[in-house]
């Protein structure tokens, strides 16, 4: 592939997708500077790569390798923020929540602070559906998981986002 | 369908995700059950709170700025912006990540490795029948799904269709089995669907057939080509085994 080439994919490709990498990289990272670093070396890698991308459209592409680059660098700058989650544990945790509760409105910084109370892989799943708007086949390819596992996280990762808002509200 | 599944299929449900057969009887259940009905409500507000809130970054000018500089004028001279700004522990950061990756996909499997492997081949068999996420590229054509899998696993995986023997080739999709990019070959028998998951030899098999049953579904191992190929089924052993016999021959 040429410079050129290269160039023109990276355009089509990428840059389009600009803000949604960034976005994924900020609610990962937590903060401006380390996501701007993060999807910064992302853009980088994306670059080098983007002749081996498949994809008619490469958001998805694209946030695979922001979110590859984010847990490398938070394993290595924030070991403690990677405690890989157990998929399997779900009944443990639909048993302990017990009956429903019910959502009552909560602002965006209520929002804002609940959502990062949430483990990595369940702040992920809910940023890439609800912010991004991906579909589960798209989350399962970014995270690397079966559309199973994406169905069952966003479960949870609603219900603990709402268990957080609960107890704010009761605060 | 009981309160704990409702619960779960509510979220793929409110998602647009679930397929019909389950949102029928999801919404049978849902006549019958209120506090489902109040949690779906819940589940709802919650989606249009967060839809509505402004919780999305957007992306700074100097990211933009820079990420504009990437490859302008790299014609071999000095490349302005972000390559001189990356410094090199950056890289060599990267390159260690990089090299602990390729070690852990290629780690040798031993016996336990194996067995892990099969549970999972038996468990994305079952939810590539939950979900529908059946395949990603739907062809019988061999030649449109050979290709389709370059790129995506660091093998090249043999793509025949058995409609002939009975066996019709469905598509292909892209799994992960403990840890490691696999190939999965879906192919129909009647009303039996097969998965056959396709991952490089660590010869483990020597050669044979082995048939074995795990969690009541039928599952045969067979090393060939340098390549392992893992059969999946609730088909019965009889013809899985013919499909056996006929893959990667």
């Amino acid at each position: 592939m040429s410079d050129n080439e290269q160039q023109a994919q990276f355009d089509r490709l990428v840059t389009p997708h600009l803000d949604a990498a960034y976005n994924l990289a900020r609610w990962l990272a937590g903060n401006d500077h380390d996501a701007e670093d993060i999807a910064q070396e992302a853009c980088v890698r994306a670059f080098r790569f983007v002749g081996g991308c498949r994809n008619s459209d490469g958001r998805a592409w694209l946030l695979a390798i922001v979110r590859n680059t984010a847990y490398s660098w938070l394993k290595k700058n924030r070991p403690a923020a990677v405690v890989s989650i157990d998929d399997d544990a779900l009944a443990e945790i639909e048993d302990k929540s017990g009956s429903a509760s019910s959502f009552h409105s909560a602002d965006t910084d209520a929002l804002r602070a609940a959502l990062e109370t949430l483990p990595l892989e369940f702040r992920e799943a809910l940023v890439l559906r609800e912010l991004e708007g991906l579909s589960y086949k798209e989350i399962a390819e970014v995270a690397e998981v079966p559309v199973g596992t994406v169905m069952s996280r966003l479960a949870r990762a609603r219900r603990q986002l709402q268990g957080a808002l609960d107890r704010k509200e009761k605060v | 369908m009981n309160c704990a599944e409702s619960r779960l299929l509510l979220h793929a449900h409110a998602d647009g995700e679930l397929d019909v057969a389950n949102s029928l009887e999801l919404e049978r259940h849902l006549k019958t059950c209120a506090a489902c009905v109040a949690e779906q409500k819940s589940l709802h507000s919650l989606k249009s709170a967060l839809r509505q809130s402004s919780l999305r970054y957007d992306a700074p000018e100097s990211l933009l700025k820079e990420v504009r500089r990437l490859g302008r004028g790299s014609g071999g001279e000095a490349r302005p912006g972000i390559f001189h700004s990356l410094l090199l522990w950056k890289w060599l950061a990267f390159g260690a990540t990089a090299v602990a990756t390729v070690a852990i996909l290629s780690r040798p499997e031993g016996i336990s490795g194996r067995d892990q492997m099969l549970d999972e081949a038996v468990a994305s068999h079952v939810r590539s029948l939950m979900a529908e996420h059946l395949t990603d590229v739907t062809s019988s054509d061999q030649h449109t799904v050979k290709p389709w899998f370059d790129g995506k696993v660091d093998f090249a995986p043999d793509v025949k269709d058995f409609a002939a023997e009975g066996f019709p080739l469905i598509g292909g999709r892209l799994d992960y089995l403990n840890g490691r990019a696999v190939a999965a070959l879906v192919y129909r028998r009647n009303k039996h669907c097969i998965n056959v998951f396709v991952w490089p030899a660590t010869n483990t098999e020597n050669g044979k057939r082995a048939l074995e049953n795990r969690r009541g579904y039928s599952v045969i191992n067979r090393e060939t080509k340098g390549l392992h190929y893992c059969l999946v089924s609730d088909l019965n052993e009889k013809e899985l085994t013919e499909l056996g016999s006929l893959i990667g021959r």
